[in-house]
């Protein structure tokens, strides 16, 4: 089963949910930890782990073939991303700003723009006692996530089949990247904080998760900082609450050591029991 | 005019908290430009009041006319974002999907397939309580934020702040390290980098600051959070030292962010006592230094 | 020489544009000619992604020796105009074109990208 655990801006906790409920779900069902927030990965500073096995992602990107060209230049004019200009009798290619369309290279009338593989990240697997940890990392200047997010969750279904539970930190935010992790998610756990900006970013959140029709239940972190407006916000819109965890001190010192929460403070191993509990009941 | 941009690489370090708390420090002689688009949180604690505002057109997205089509599914075999599916027996384009490339525009054999301008937002000058004013935008779900839409709000910031006279534009910048952080940065004169004493906050302080790095451009930073874990708050201070960034203060973890936040107020509105002095303080700093 | 400016302006009295990629006007002075022509680059504004490239390539098709701009370009467009003999001189933005010129011939400038 996949569960996505997601939100509409960051620093809510959405990696420490991840982290802490993974390594807990690890000790009764064989579970796999994906850390999908390809630009900023965080979750190996909570996990650490012994490293099984690396895979260097690529991507496809047009290569001008110089010989071929006949300098027609319309290469330019098809892509809509600006990533080929004609500078003198050159075409340059700007990888950073392809998106892979394939529509220049199978367009060129003279195939002078074969596709060829370049790095796009890379995708590596941990283990740390019971639980497998999987970060995909994106190269420095790249822009476009959805990419390696799609190509992360088929190694994750080609390299390791069979896991019972597949839980995936999605990047934060509700543009195109939090969408390529969520879309193909069985559940998807939104999480957030009871203040104005939680409330403000948990809507956008859900009308996104709300178009791609995915069941979903919300957890509140940080109760006690703000007002109940958010649980308002719930009630009236029928939305689940599944656990809320209190604002402690203590919480914030043992993240900022990244330690595991569930293991030092009990009433956050309450809460993640409620959130695993929800998650078999949807099955 | 100077221009001085606020970034962190993560979110919840305070960034917004703390340019609010600015703006409300320095009152009228500054233009606010929230360019964190894809969480635009700064109007919540400034609460403007919109005076105008203006759609933003950005990217394609592809059509398919179902009076043309004839169904032959060459558009679906082309695209490679699986953004084209046969519904019902009429090939539909998704439009969370649709990336705006135009292959399926080109090859369709009945050109029966049409690329429309995408209308992801709104962009909007508003007036705050404090006398400055704020350009910020909205943008709609699955919509990305971009460099374009970055430079649009700036260059609207920039242009209303010289009709008024104002010497200082204050830019929330975006987050992450891609065009519309470089959008963010491209005119900055100074940059106020904001992070927590944490493992995480540590590192994406690291990432951005390598890009910042390739503008050469100067910057000071405040350590949110820094009583939390002062093992780290000191490795950030190494970490600064050696980059040459301005250290401009330590903000010890405080109820008075959230509390502040809950009730649409800025720090100093909260809590004037104490935070007036704390950031007249790191403005000094700054200011000796544009 | 033929250099290069990004500014806010088509003339002298205007600012050197400390962006690059989304400069508003780009100037040539052609030191022989003792020519300054302009081009108006702001329909950049409706570049969402590679307005570094696209203002870079302007320029190559200038043939210019030498560019004086604010902050510098931006990596992707650096890229670009790594592949042109031309010298980046940065730290002009806020100088009129004029000021910025002499102090270019002063040697004042610093040389960047």
């Amino acid at each position: 089963m996949r569960v996505a655990i997601a939100s509409g801006k960051g620093g809510t906790g959405k990696t420490t949910l991840a982290v802490n409920l993974a390594t807990k779900a690890a000790e009764t069902k064989s579970t796999v930890l994906v850390d999908l927030d390809v630009e900023e990965p965080n979750g190996a500073l909570f996990i650490g782990g012994t490293p099984i096995a690396e895979h260097n992602a690529k991507r496809a990107i047009p290569n001008w073939d110089n010989v071929q060209c006949t300098l027609c230049g319309k290469c330019t004019s098809w892509c809509k991303f600006n990533a080929l200009l004609k500078l003198g009798e050159m075409i340059l290619v700007m990888p950073n700003l392809c998106h892979s369309c394939f529509a220049c290279s199978e367009l060129c009338p003279v195939d002078a723009l074969p596709m060829q593989d370049e790095s796009l990240g890379r995708i590596s697997h941990f283990r740390k006692d019971k639980l497998d940890f999987v970060e995909s990392r994106l190269d420095i200047g790249l822009e476009q996530a959805s990419p390696l997010i799609g190509q992360t969750l088929s190694y994750i279904d080609s390299h390791l089949p069979g896991r019972e539970l597949q839980i995936l930190d999605s990047p934060p935010g509700t543009a195109c990247a939090m969408v390529s992790a969520v879309k193909n998610a069985d559940y998807v756990i939104l999480i957030s904080e009871p203040t104005p900006f939680g409330l403000h970013d948990l809507r956008l959140a859900v009308e996104t998760i709300r178009q791609l029709k995915i069941p979903f239940g919300v957890v509140i972190n940080r109760d006690g900082i703000g007002n109940d407006d958010i649980y308002q916000y719930l009630a009236d819109e029928e939305i689940k609450l599944i656990a809320k965890i209190p604002h402690l001190r203590r919480i914030a010192e043992l993240y900022s050591q990244g330690a595991m929460l569930y293991q030092e403070v009990p009433q956050f191993d309450a809460a993640l029991t409620k959130i695993l509990n929800t998650i078999l009941e949807s099955l | 005019m100077k221009e001085i941009v606020i970034i962190s690489g993560k979110g919840g370090t305070g960034k917004s908290s703390i340019c609010a708390a600015l703006a409300d420090l320095l009152q009228e002689d500054l233009v606010v430009a929230d360019c964190d688009v894809d969480a635009a949180d700064l109007h919540l604690i400034l609460s403007p009041q919109a005076s105008s505002s203006e759609d933003f057109y950005s990217g394609l997205i592809a059509s398919i006319d179902p009076d043309k089509c004839i169904n032959c599914g060459i558009c679906k075999t082309a695209c490679r974002f699986d953004a084209i599916e046969l519904i019902n027996d009429q090939h539909i384009v998704s439009g969370l999907d649709c990336e705006g490339c135009g292959y399926c525009y080109h090859v369709c054999p009945q050109e029966a397939i049409s690329l429309e301008e995408q209308k992801v937002g709104q962009f909007m000058i508003s007036e705050t309580r404090f006398g400055c004013d704020l350009v910020h935008a909205h943008l709609g779900i699955g919509a990305d934020n971009s460099g374009k839409l970055v430079a649009k709000v700036k260059s609207i910031a920039k242009d209303h702040g010289k009709k008024l006279n104002k010497n200082l534009l204050l830019v929330d910048g975006s987050p992450g390290i891609g065009c519309p952080v470089i959008s963010s940065l491209s005119g900055a004169d100074y940059v106020i980098y904001v992070t927590e004493a944490s493992l995480s906050g540590l590192s994406d302080l690291q990432r951005v600051h390598e890009l910042v790095a390739k503008f050469q451009v100067p910057g000071a930073c405040i350590v949110n959070k820094a009583d939390i874990n002062p093992t780290v708050a000191d490795k950030i201070h190494r970490f600064l030292t050696r980059e040459k960034i301005l250290h401009v203060g330590d903000i010890p973890y405080s109820e008075d962010f959230p509390k502040a936040i809950s009730m649409g107020r800025t720090l100093i509105e909260e809590n004037s006592e104490w935070w007036t002095p704390v950031f007249t303080k790191i403005w000094q700093a700054i200011k000796e230094k544009i | 020489m033929r250099i290069i400016f990004t500014a806010t302006g088509p003339d002298w009295d205007a600012l050197i544009d400390p962006r690059f990629g989304r400069t508003d006007y780009i100037l040539l002075y052609d030191e022989e000619k003792d020519e300054l022509s302009s081009i108006d680059n702001r329909e950049i504004m409706e570049v969402a992604h590679g307005a570094g490239p696209k203002t870079a390539q302007k320029i190559h098709e200038l043939n210019p020796d030498v560019l004086i701009t604010g902050n510098g370009p931006g990596g992707n467009a650096a890229s670009i105009l790594g592949q042109m003999k031309i010298k980046i001189y940065i730290k002009a933005g806020g100088k009129s074109i004029r000021d910025a010129y002499n102090s270019f011939k002063n040697n004042e400038l610093i040389l960047g990208g």
